[in-house]
């Protein structure tokens, strides 16, 4: 039993074999489209240590209990944004949340909300990533570089200005976690607008004025009313609250400056 | 042939599955409380210009129990709306930076509550020398 929890758990069994596992009950939201109209629930009852994460406990019931339950999944360190699920209603990256901290109560997992539901745990992300795509997410220059220029210097405090948005793995918790999104799709949403974000505020780059029309537009940073969660549940401690509300602002100058600069004029 | 079919979930009743959004919607909520006090407010005024006699009734009007009841509801709805946009207004403030550090959302929180209270008091403290 220990050995199936994965190599970390194989290498304490030295230590404790005398340790009795615990064993929690884990709901699992289950859609099978090729069977299923209407998604139902499934229980399972999972063997855990103190470090066996909600994302070894899906690895437990695909490899012992149930093969045919389907999930993302890779890194298993926080990094790769690909485990996201809602862990008791809350959006979570299971490979970071451990079961220990549910027991004796159960754990209830489900797919990511908002986002359409393919099969059990896996969502729909492409509406996602035809966002990201939209904001042309990199540096563009003011002006082409030779390798003789050198490297492009900033000054910590310019760093500062974008240096937590570009943490982001774009994991979707935040998304997740915005019922704006949920109600209305089109709102191009948190994640996409921090990074978003993250370009707009480095002063290396030459394409603010072209984002701006996202940021501008209905779909834009006006379809949030700053319910705040996403910068509650980022995994990597992003703000994208933060950047969403701060471009309401570069938002309302974008729009009454353009009566006051002369045409052409970068604001 | 695909066999693609997503399933898109409800969001029926979203505000009531986490206890985040369920205090976001109170926050929103505590805003027509704020608007129907403006009303009342604002009657008031159209009362003080209209006479004295006008605004004495006015003032009898809000005099009852159920006008009293009505503003500590409002002055609760104003104390937790006051509390939690307070709480969320570094996030909808530019980029600030003194020196070289910059403004942390703390600050610019006490800093509300300092200018609340300043405000607050010089409010009573012209009521009270008018009284006098």
């Amino acid at each position: 039993m220990l050995a199936a929890l994965g190599p970390n758990h194989r290498h304490r069994q030295d230590h404790t074999m005398t340790e009795r596992l615990k064993e929690i009950n884990i709901e699992v939201f289950r859609y099978l489209p090729e069977h299923d109209d209407e998604p139902h629930f499934e229980t399972y009852k999972v063997p855990f240590a103190d470090n066996t994460s909600v994302l070894e406990g899906l690895q437990y019931i695909k490899d012992h209990l149930d093969g045919s339950l389907a999930f993302r999944w890779s890194c298993r360190m926080a990094i790769c944004g690909s485990c996201g699920k809602m862990v008791n209603g809350a959006p979570q990256l299971s490979c970071r949340t451990f079961l220990r901290d549910y027991y004796p109560g159960k754990v209830r997992i489900e797919p990511l909300d908002h986002f359409p539901v393919e099969r059990d745990l896996i969502v729909d992300q492409s509406d996602f990533l035809r966002k990201l795509e939209g904001i042309k997410p990199y540096l563009h220059s003011v002006k082409p570089r030779a390798i003789a220029d050198g490297p492009h210097h900033q000054t910590p405090a310019e760093l500062a200005e974008y240096e937590q948005f570009s943490q982001c793995i774009n994991c979707l918790l935040c998304y997740a976690a915005c019922p704006q999104y949920g109600l209305d799709n089109e709102f191009t949403g948190p994640g996409v607008l921090a990074l978003l974000h993250r370009y707009n505020a480095d002063s290396r780059d030459a394409a603010k004025a072209e984002r701006m029309q996202v940021v501008n537009a209905e779909q834009g940073v006006w379809g949030c009313t700053l319910v705040g969660y996403c910068s509650e549940v980022c995994p990597k401690g992003v703000d994208p609250a933060l950047a969403v509300n701060r471009n309401k602002i570069c938002s309302t100058k974008d729009y009454f400056l353009r009566f006051l600069t002369p045409r052409g004029t970068r604001v | 042939m695909t066999r693609r079919k997503p399933y898109v979930r409800s969001m029926d009743r979203w505000w009531l599955r986490n206890s985040f959004f369920t205090r976001y919607m109170i926050r929103e909520a505590t805003s027509v409380f704020l608007g129907l006090y403006t009303i009342v407010l604002l009657i008031g005024l159209v009362a003080l210009s209209l006479g004295e006699a006008s605004y004495e009734r006015w003032l009898a009007t809000m005099a009852h129990p159920a006008f009293i009841g009505f503003h500590i509801v409002v002055l609760a709805a104003a104390c937790y709306h006051t509390y939690t946009w307070f709480g969320v207004s570094p996030k909808a403030m530019p980029s600030v930076r003194i020196g070289n550090a910059p403004l942390t959302p703390a600050l610019i929180i006490r800093g509300q509550y300092l200018a609340l209270a300043i405000i607050t008091l010089v409010v009573l403290v012209a009521v009270a020398s008018g009284e006098t």
